[in-house]
């Protein structure tokens, strides 16, 4: 659908080379053929080396770089996954994102076709999550000094009126939520990764959540203490760095966190295990008790919640830490992630 | 998911649990061979389920946590060679060496690869004619085949820049040592499901007889385990002590025939120094004489010098089930994942990364400083 609003045109280069990101003329060429086309609006267009707009009120601001391997995936791009990760990040500081910048180091060699899709999800994705790309910048490396394509991007939103997230305000007793099922972005990733390929239709999550948290922070306002997005070191890591700046516990029940067949197959397979595998299009939220069943009620509404489920609470018990109910039962510590999650070796 | 949650169900494992409770009238100490049933007892919480008569003390089977110094020496040489690219298991990559680890000298420049099978480094070795690649095929029993059919396969292709670093090592002589030791206080063994997949029961008759002590070749999900354990405890209330074979759905008597004859193609059984314990007589595997040629011992002409171990860590008291991690002065201070003093906080499999992942109870968790 999105392809045939925006054909891929015809460049008269093929790929790019290390003059495209010069600043000359060739970077004209290179923004001219198309990209100023595709991510229009009235600010990017002014052509400053930035961006004129007001604001009134708080702000969010929040930058991210992208380097994901590869670039392309079952389910999105860097493209996309560039644009949501920003957006996302402002929305879990209980704002409504509204302006992004884009910059791109590109390795020479990059094929313009390449390029040009990752482009298309970039529009699509600014165009769902209802954000402007309003400056940017391009910058060429040679051959060997980077892979492929990174992206950056930075974004300022403003903070929902009835916002207050603050880790300060959880307290013993509420409710740890969780808004969908859990590593499946990682997985879909390991499943296209060299050397490890594996037939599968686990497709990232890559999505934009905000105005998912719009319609919660509407209803629930100061009900909601925390919003996170469980991305690199997983649901594991989120609850550790929460857990560390409360000072209280954390009880998860291993029973109650979704997470789709094939993902959890896929972790058996590879030895790695779910709680610290990257997610792009869910989130954790603590919410206070009372309000919290009406919240999962709302947030399961919303197409990015139809899998929400309480997983656990907030206690006095075991200080700093988070603490999960096996399945069978048991009980075990959940540490931060140490390292990088390495396959089993036998 | 088939085949893993029937191994998982809560009820069952709560029956299990009433029976081992039932039919234990005496303290017993059970050793569980293989890592990664030591990971499964304590990241399902199993260690704190059982009756407090049964201790579980963990053994040597992490490939990585007994790969020597001297061996990670020089994978380590071999990576810092201008020509060579060394392919590894993830986990082997981090552990320290006598000086750095490979993971220090990839930073450094050393092209050092991750890769899943030892298939693939061959495949690697094609593609780059003007190198040397080296898969450095550490494991038990288990991984043995694989890194043989590599060498089978590098044969067959015509591929002569390929080479492997065989660090091979077998149970069966392991639990002999842990057994002869004058400390040893283990009633009866868990042997590892995986290794006798490949290898099966024969082997561990003997030592059995020898010893006289039960030995039952348990899976890894909970199930498995609890039915193992409480195999064993019923032969040792019963005063029988024989090989029982809890793993059925995996391993037959005989093991896997074709994955047996592969290594017996490509390998013999070698003296090896086991990282904490020591050399063990006819412990290990390496390359047979006719294919030398991919023996990068010989093809590098390794002779590096024999190097001390480092002694803070008591990793050879942990494997052979005399210590618990919790009772290192090191664990959790000095010594973490991410800086590791010896090799069992580095491996997936390892007890003491076990224990620091997923310290069992709330009161280990106050002794720790995780």
């Amino acid at each position: 659908m999105i392809i045939q609003s925006c054909p891929i045109p015809k460049f008269n280069f093929e790929m790019i080379s290390l003059g495209h990101g010069s600043g000359g003329q060739l970077t004209q060429q290179l923004l001219k053929s198309g990209v100023f086309e595709v991510l229009k609006n009235d600010i990017l267009d002014q052509q400053h080396d930035g961006a004129f707009f007001r604001l009134t009120g708080a702000v969010a601001f929040s930058t991210d770089s992208y380097v994901i391997s590869p670039i392309f995936f079952p389910g999105g791009n860097i493209g996309d996954l560039a644009v949501n990760g920003t957006v996302n990040d402002l929305a879990m500081c209980g704002s409504c994102p509204k302006y992004l910048s884009l910059a791109f180091i590109i390795e020479e060699g990059l094929l313009m076709e390449k390029f040009w899709q990752v482009l298309v999800r970039i529009k699509e994705a600014a165009e769902r999550a209802n954000v402007q790309i309003v400056t940017g910048d391009t910058k060429v490396v040679e051959k060997g000094k980077g892979d492929q394509l990174f992206i950056n991007t930075s974004g300022i939103g403003l903070i929902h009126p009835k916002a207050q997230i603050h880790h300060n305000h959880i307290v013993p007793g509420d409710q740890i939520i969780i808004s969908g099922n859990i590593a499946t972005h990682g997985i879909a990733i390991m499943s296209v990764r060299k050397g490890l390929e594996f037939e599968t239709t686990i497709q990232s999550d890559t999505i934009n959540l905000n105005h998912t948290t719009a319609k919660l922070l509407d209803g629930f306002g100061n009900a909601i203490k925390f919003f996170r997005d469980p991305t690199r070191g997983g649901l594991a890591s989120v609850l550790n760095e929460v857990a560390a700046v409360t000072h209280w516990g954390y009880d998860i029940d291993q029973q109650l966190i979704p997470i789709e067949e094939q993902v959890e197959g896929a972790c058996e397979l590879l030895g790695l295990d779910p709680l610290y595998v990257a997610n792009e299009g869910i989130f954790v939220a603590i919410v206070q008790k009372e309000a919290a069943g009406d919240f999962l009620e709302l947030l399961r509404l919303d197409a990015n919640g139809r899998n929400a489920a309480i997983i656990g609470a907030v206690t006095c018990e075991h200080p700093g830490k988070v603490v999960m109910k096996s399945r069978i039962g048991g009980r075990r510590i959940v540490t931060p992630l140490t390292g990088e999650q390495l396959p089993r070796i036998c | 998911m088939k085949y893993l949650s029937e191994y998982r169900n809560p009820g069952l494992v709560q029956q299990y649990l009433e029976e081992i409770q039932r039919i234990t009238t005496k303290t017993w100490t059970l050793m569980e061979i293989c890592g990664g049933q030591t990971h499964s007892l304590v990241k399902n919480g199993i260690l704190e389920m059982l009756p407090s008569q049964i201790t579980m003390v963990h053994g040597p089977g992490c490939p990585v946590c007994v790969t020597s110094t001297d061996v990670i020496d020089e994978a380590i040489y071999l990576a810092q060679q201008p020509n060579v690219i060394l392919c590894s298991f993830g986990d082997m990559l981090r552990v320290p060496g006598s000086k750095k680890s490979l993971l220090e000298i990839k930073a450094e420049g050393g092209d050092v690869r991750l890769l899943y099978s030892p298939l693939e480094a061959v495949l690697l070795a094609k593609d780059h004619p003007n190198k040397e690649v080296v898969f450095f095929a550490v494991g038990f029993e288990t991984t043995a085949p694989a890194n043989a059919l590599s060498v089978v396969q590098a044969h067959k292709m015509g591929v002569q820049n390929y080479s492997i670093l065989a660090s091979h090592v077998l149970v069966p002589p392991a639990m002999e040592a842990i057994l002869e030791d004058e400390e040893n206080r283990i009633n009866a063994f868990l042997a590892a499901g995986h290794v006798c997949t490949i290898m099966g029961l024969e082997a561990y008759e003997p030592i059995a007889r020898k010893f006289k002590i039960p030995i039952v070749v348990t899976g890894f999900e909970p199930v498995d385990l609890l039915q193992g354990i409480l195999m064993a405890i019923l032969q040792l209330e019963t005063g029988v002590h024989k090989v029982e074979n809890q793993y059925a759905r995996a391993v037959q008597r005989a093991g896997n025939l074709v994955a047996k004859q592969t290594i017996n193609t490509v390998f013999e059984i070698s003296d090896r120094k086991w990282r904490g314990i020591g050399t063990i007589s006819q412990s290990g595997y390496e390359v047979k004489q006719q294919y030398r040629q991919f023996n990068a011992r010989l093809k590098f002409n390794l002779h590096l010098p024999q190097t001390e171990e480092i002694g803070d860590c008591i990793s050879g008291d942990i494997m052979k089930g005399r210590k618990k991690p919790f009772q290192c002065p090191n664990f959790g201070s000095n010594c973490k994942p991410d800086t590791p003093i010896g090799a069992p906080m580095v491996s997936s499999e390892g007890a003491c990364a076990a224990y620091y992942h997923y310290a069992t109870t709330l009161k280990q968790v106050s002794k720790t400083k995780i």
